[in-house]
């Protein structure tokens, strides 16, 4: 927070414990927050109406939780997300689950019953501190008034600290209605336990940059590490003065420009087949700021064999968890590479860069544009028409299927918080509440909503919250009838057997138009671009039903069980063939 | 194999939740866990014993790490340390039949702690096998253990070392609590501390 008024509050003043909240909040630099009020939080919504912060009304708990969430991925700010007690409480676990897994810096507020009523079962009672221990990074229950400052301000700095993750503070009624001093800088948490675990250690550096210089087939894993550390530039400077290439994982895309000579694109599960062979080659991974994730490694006992493994990562937890590290470098991303940049010199053989493209071939050279319209609606050419038509510049938030891996492949991010996702845990409904945040946090930027037909309508109902908060969101819904990822698995992995993967929706155009959002539906490749054009000047929230091919599948994929280059390419069926890889 | 962590803990409600909940989600379980008071009036000391695999030190201490509420963690592994556990141990006994077990008890350096009509306490601190060596000797005789209770594993590093986060933290904040005074342990009667065998069977 930049502009902490630590001075506005240097003389205690009496003020409610639901007036602490928000006083709170604003010397923190909260100006927005999303929520949804109910009894046992009253207090903090009376309170909030003396103070100069946006409230966005969700439509469902879930929604606030997945808007602070963008909100705070869009921003690198710490997203604030309040419920009421009971089933607002529980309504955001997802949400806050969605966040621990993907390290999202984010406090949730939730009011609680009175405090002598605590275990009684009282009306909209929960445990939500004990519900949501696993899946936050920490948790309090605050029953005094005098309290709340205080805890507050520790839940901001331990939301963001180190490797962020969501914190959760339940206030009870009482906490809220009576009164207490509040000083906003004598509030101040005290400077943070000290880590004898994150020192990366001298010799380890030295250890290190030997590996570095003696490599020769070296491979940087760009992680969503590097966007939280702020570390691009020293990122870019390892790749570059060592000509290494950088594979992505789903979340570091963006990290790294994908323009740049030397990005190969997102690894793993889904990514090309040229980045995983890479990684297969290679004799030393250099991880910066990643977790080995199962879906980037494939099988881990034929994962890299002949790698060396540096895992530079802030959370000791993660070193050694999945994959075995050679040198483990903890620390903040960034301070770490600073440390070993200045003792490398740049070099200039490039003959491990010539295998590499050896390996994309001619892969990398397709140009789907090119490829002939056969009167199917592929979902790639959806996206990849999207990007060419926003330049790639638009912050696209996805939910989670098929279309996902589509984005993650074909549209092009060139710089960290473009690309919004829920990679670790996977949320369908996460697009449409998230980019409501991400476009509150950037409303200057062109935000895109790219979702399922499922996931879609798991979380539509905030398409009011859109229309209530006049916010120029533009959704693509990619619609093939199916629970596409899911009938994907099914077709390639259980012989076709379809099991509930066939899904109805709404006609989504009307839909929108029910809630005063103009839409159009878009059948065939040439209608993709002028759609496009008439949502981004539509001066509003618009959406595009796209009804893609019903059974495509996303190429290349490495399944369960399989080594990293042991992968399903795509079949001569589908127009999106790349003829010089038939077996 | 077995794994033995030290935590220094925040003396609040609900870190032992955490702490215990840490463990089930790595699906470990614990073999004992004691908590008590440490030197620092704020702080918990916690020694856990788990069964774990045998590279899953590192992980577990960095996990616990994560908690907010632990302020340190030292992975106790095959460092030098003194093992203690205190066992109450209630025997079915008769004025008739008590003398073998005070004899048992004497040469375990167990002692006497309750004397009733039909039953007596006795009380033994020691390693582990040293307990349940006592436990072993009194059912292989005629007599009836009525109860056990054992208050699991707890362990100290040998010698000068101390937590590190913690020296840092009273650096840091001079004016905090003070320390509560511990006499410490010199001379021939410290010598003869550290010379005892953990190991030793009796």
């Amino acid at each position: 927070m930049s502009e902490t008024p630590e001075s506005a509050a240097s003389h205690p003043t009496r003020l409610t414990g639901a007036e602490i909240v928000w006083a709170t909040l604003e010397g923190e630099g909260v100006r927005e927050v999303f929520g949804y009020p109910g009894g046992a939080i009253l207090p903090i919504y009376d309170a909030l109406r003396k103070y100069p912060i946006r409230h966005v009304l969700v439509r469902h708990e879930q929604g606030a939780a997945h808007m602070a969430d963008g909100y705070a991925r869009a921003s690198g700010k710490v997203g604030v997300a309040i419920a009421t007690s009971g089933p607002g409480a529980t309504n955001l676990v997802t949400g806050i689950a969605t966040a621990m897994l993907d390290s999202v810096p984010m406090v949730c507020i939730t009011g609680q019953i009175t405090s002598k009523l605590l275990g009684t079962d009282a009306f909209q009672e929960v445990d939500i501190t004990g519900i949501t221990l696993p899946i936050t990074k920490h948790n309090y229950i605050v029953t005094r008034s005098q309290d709340i400052a205080p805890i507050l301000r520790e839940a901001f700095l331990i939301a963001k600290s180190g490797r962020p993750g969501p914190v959760l503070v339940d206030i009870t009624k009482d906490a809220q209605q009576g009164s207490a001093d509040f000083d906003f800088a004598a509030a101040a948490p005290s400077p943070h336990r000290p880590h004898p675990m994150l020192s990366a250690e001298h010799d380890a550096i030295t250890e290190a940059l030997k590996l570095i210089l003696a490599a020769k087939r070296p491979i940087i894993l760009a992680g969503h590490g590097i966007t939280e550390s702020n570390a691009m530039d020293q990122v870019r400077t390892l790749a570059e003065r060592l000509q290494i290439p950088v594979a992505s994982t789903l979340l570091g895309l963006g990290a790294f420009p994908a323009s740049h000579e030397l990005s190969l694109g997102m690894m793993g599960m889904h990514g090309e087949a040229w980045v995983n062979q890479a990684i297969q080659q290679s004799d030393l991974l250099i991880a910066c700021g990643m977790r080995f994730d199962d879906r980037v490694t494939g099988v881990i006992a034929s994962y890299a064999p002949n790698a060396k493994k540096i895992h530079i990562e802030v959370d000791p937890a993660e070193i050694n968890k999945n994959v075995k590290a050679d040198i483990a470098l903890i620390g903040d991303l960034r301070e770490v590479l600073e440390t070993l940049l200045p003792q490398i010199a740049p070099r200039r053989d490039t003959t491990w860069l010539r295998t590499v493209n050896t390996l994309k071939g001619d892969a990398a050279v397709r140009d789907i544009r090119n490829l002939p319209d056969l009167g199917h609606l592929y979902a790639a050419h959806v996206i990849h028409d999207l990007w060419r038509a926003t330049d790639g510049k638009a912050i696209v938030v996805t939910d989670v299927g098929q279309h996902q891996m589509w984005e993650a492949q074909y549209y092009k991010h060139e710089s960290p918080r473009t690309l919004i996702t829920s990679g670790g845990l996977g949320t369908m409904g996460f697009a449409l509440p998230a980019a409501i945040g991400v476009k509150i946090a950037c409303p200057e930027k062109e935000v895109w909503v790219i979702a399922g037909d499922g996931g879609f309508q798991m979380t539509a109902s905030e398409l009011s919250t859109i229309v209530q908060e006049k916010l120029d969101i533009n959704i693509a819904i990619i619609n093939n009838g199916f629970l596409g990822m899911v009938r994907q698995w099914q077709e390639f992995m259980y012989e076709g057997k379809y099991s509930c993967v066939s899904i109805v929706a709404p006609d989504f155009v009307k839909l929108a138009g029910a809630h005063g959002i103009e839409g159009m539906a878009v059948r065939t490749r040439a209608e993709v671009l002028p759609a496009v054009d008439v949502a981004r000047h539509s001066g509003g929230p618009f959406l595009i039903n796209f009804m893609v091919e019903k059974e495509d599948a996303v190429y290349p994929m490495i399944a369960p069980g399989s080594a990293l280059d042991e992968m399903i390419r795509r079949p001569s069926k589908n127009p999106l063939i790349e003829t010089s890889e038939e077996p | 194999m077995l794994h033995t962590f030290v935590a220094l803990v925040e003396d609040k409600p609900g870190v032992l939740t955490r702490v215990a909940s840490l463990f089930r989600r790595l699906n470990i379980n614990i073999i004992s866990l004691t908590v008590g008071h440490s030197e620092r009036q704020d702080v918990s000391r916690m020694t856990i014993v788990a069964e774990a695999a045998p590279g899953s030190g590192h992980r577990i201490k960095a996990s616990l790490f994560k908690l907010e509420n632990v302020i340190d963690v030292d992975d106790i592994g095959q460092l030098s340390c003194v093992t203690r556990e205190l066992a109450l141990i209630k025997v079915a006994a008769t004025p008739h039949n008590r003398a073998p077990i005070f004899q048992l008890a004497e040469v375990f350096r167990a002692r006497v702690v309750d004397l009733a009509p039909e039953s007596l306490m006795l009380e033994m601190t020691g390693v582990a096998s040293k307990i349940e060596g006592l436990i072993q000797v009194l059912s292989e005789g005629d007599n009836t253990i009525l109860e056990v209770s054992r208050t699991g594993r707890m362990v100290m590093r040998r010698g000068q070392h101390t937590s590190r986060v913690l020296d840092a933290m009273r650096l840091s904040s001079p004016e905090e609590e003070p320390i509560i005074p511990v006499t410490t342990v010199a001379g021939d009667l410290g010598r003869e501390l550290l010379s005892e065998d953990p190991n030793h069977p009796l």
